[in-house]
């Protein structure tokens, strides 16, 4: 017997909102003109169903505070709502609403401008929200392709570009290939618990022994399923050819929301599922968070792509978060809510600034393309300087408290050695976003541009730069909010 | 004859061998399409898996979850294709190294 309670349709209003107003886009393209106004309404369309997703996530807050914060299982334990899921939720949220405000002009300016682009925003949510909340590995799965695909088909967005269709495809074939070994795991999964539920895992672990070979192969396979979708090492080769050739808007959406959705979904499965099986996974974790973290930096600092620069920086986020993760304590739990959503608001930034410096005909490839940025348009300059600094974890910025939990977390739980690495990893990261600062400030360019101001570029970049300092001045209210995705 | 079933262990060892199969065709194989082929032979052998634990179980879970990957590999290769056939428009090539211009 199927029964659809209203704690289903309240768990799943969200994301159902998300998906339905995907679909009027994609349908209500044919009533409005072919014209930069009729997409204007349509992108309004799209950012109404953010906005009603927002209202209906905070109605779930509202419910959840006023139940003490006790998780709200719906569909037979598939879905769950908790401040977990709604914390990543909202950073989604967030991020789709942004994405799609600076979308707008830069699609105008790149002549490809179709309005199955914000559908396709909006799926991509849609799934985000099935891996943030998604208990079973059915619902899991399919929120993770729903997202996946749509990405495949935003990256290859600017049809005509050689380098979108590299970068489309590049991320088609890893991705895919990546999806493979997750299933596979989750394969082996169900044959251990006879259950596709990740809760049920956690019961059959224990009697299963620490050294069973079976549930060794499931979570080396899963794991590598998962390395892959948060772009860490040794997976992580499909991430810079991506951000480099996808449209810079869409690398800022997925550097953000696919990466935190990942995340959500690691930190699901590692804690919910494999929970009882830490000492497994832990060392394979730890392995992958060094490499990652190695990779990423010493690599970023040879590059002279400003985009594939902070793909590399982004690679060496992942490895940060991962460090959380491996403390394990709730200071590590709080550290990669806090990382990520720092992360978030300083990485569409920085993109951002890149975007609105190609609207003004600079277009921003390499690093010298930077070059007397500080002269030429000392706000942006500034702006840029506040996200790398960010993104570096100096304070009084965002990036810092992300930094100070992380660390934090590593020190109380006696990992000393994987903290000092973290640190000199972020020395190292110093000095790469310090020679786009240099750049900006201290070369001479003879090149001079018109300003042709966007609006919505301008209220983004108020935004994320307002958030960047404000996280970093007054961190109380966003660590509260990073106490919710604990449940507290 | 005995009416002896065939062991689950070699459903099992089928699908990790077409597993494997399908991973090293990922990596070694040159052309886009046989490459796209690979990854869909390993989703197959997932769902192989998945029926075989699904039938000792005496259970639909993992004949439906059969069912979901099967259609995701369907949307997938339908946006997978719709790719590659842009990529062969603008290079005329199916070779993945010829279609490598971002490097490090």
């Amino acid at each position: 017997m199927i029964t659809y309670t209203s704690t289903d349709h309240f768990v799943l209003l969200p994301g159902l909102l998300l998906a339905l107003f995907g679909c009027a886009v994609l349908l209500l393209d044919f009533l409005f003109p072919k014209d930069v106004k009729g997409r204007g309404w349509l992108v309004g369309i799209a950012l109404s169903g953010v906005g009603f997703a927002s209202w209906q996530s905070w109605q779930q807050y509202l419910y959840l505070k006023a139940h003490s914060m006790t998780p709200l299982v719906a569909f037979n334990g598939a879905l769950v709502l908790d401040g977990f899921a709604l914390f990543f939720n909202g950073i989604v949220l967030a991020s789709a609403a942004l994405v799609m405000l600076i979308s707008y002009r830069y699609l105008e300016d790149e002549k490809e401008h179709h309005t199955e682009y914000y559908a396709l925003v909006l799926f991509a949510a849609c799934g985000a929200f099935f891996l943030n909340g998604g208990l079973d590995m059915v619902t899991i799965f399919v929120g993770l392709e729903l997202m996946a695909v749509s990405f495949y088909i935003l990256v290859g967005f600017l049809r005509t570009d050689k380098r979108s269709n590299e970068a489309a495809m590049k991320y088609l074939l890893l991705g895919g290939f990546s999806t493979g070994f997750l299933i596979y795991g989750f394969s082996i999964f169900y044959g251990l618990t006879g259950s596709t539920n990740l809760a049920a895992l956690a019961t059959v672990i224990p009697a299963r022994g620490a050294n069973d070979p079976l549930l060794y192969l499931a979570i080396v396979t899963t794991l590598v399923g998962l390395l892959f979708k948060i772009g860490a090492a040794p997976f992580h080769m499909w991430a810079p050819d991506t951000y480099e050739g996808a449209p810079t808007t869409v690398t800022a959406f997925l550097a953000v929301a696919s990466k935190t959705a990942s995340f959500a979904l690691l930190l699901r499965v590692m804690l919910v599922g494999l929970g009882t099986a830490r000492e497994m996974w832990e060392p394979l974790l730890t392995g992958a968070a060094v490499l990652t973290l190695t990779i990423g930096n010493l690599a970023a600092i040879s590059q002279s792509n400003v985009k594939r620069l902070l793909a590399y920086s982004s690679i060496g986020h992942a490895g940060y978060v991962l460090l959380g993760l491996i403390a394990g304590n709730q200071t590590g739990l709080i550290g990669v809510s806090i990382y990520l959503l720092t992360y978030a608001f300083s990485t569409i930034g920085a993109f951002l600034v890149l975007i609105a410096l190609r609207r003004r005909g600079v277009a921003v490839e390499t690093i010298e393309d930077l070059a007397s940025l500080g002269k030429r348009y000392p706000y942006y300059a500034l702006l840029m300087l506040l996200f790398l600094m960010s993104l570096a974890g100096l304070p009084p910025t965002a990036g810092f408290i992300g930094k100070y939990y992380i660390f934090l977390s590593l020190v109380e739980s006696g990992k000393y050695g994987l903290a000092i690495v973290g640190a000199l990893y972020v020395a190292v990261s110093l000095y790469y976003y310090f020679r786009l600062v240099r750049s900006m400030f201290l070369t001479e360019s003879i090149e001079a541009q018109v300003l042709a101001p966007s609006n919505g570029v301008r209220l983004v970049l108020a935004l994320t730069g307002i958030a960047t300092i404000a996280m970093g001045i007054l961190p109380e209210p966003f660590l509260r909010m990073a106490a919710i995705s604990l449940g507290r | 004859m005995p009416n002896v079933p065939v062991p689950l262990n070699y459903y099992l060892t089928l699908s990790a061998i077409l597993f494997m199969i399908g991973a090293a065709g990922f990596i070694i194989r040159r052309n886009i399409i046989t490459v796209f082929m690979s990854i869909e032979l390993m989703l197959n052998a997932v769902n192989l898996t998945f029926v075989t634990f699904s039938y000792q179980f005496r259970q639909v879970d993992g004949h439906i979850y059969s069912f979901f990957v099967m259609v995701v590999a369907a949307a997938e290769a339908a946006v997978g294709l719709a790719i590659i056939l842009t990529v062969f428009k603008n290079r005329s090539t199916l070779t993945i190294d010829d279609v490598s211009s971002m490097k490090n």
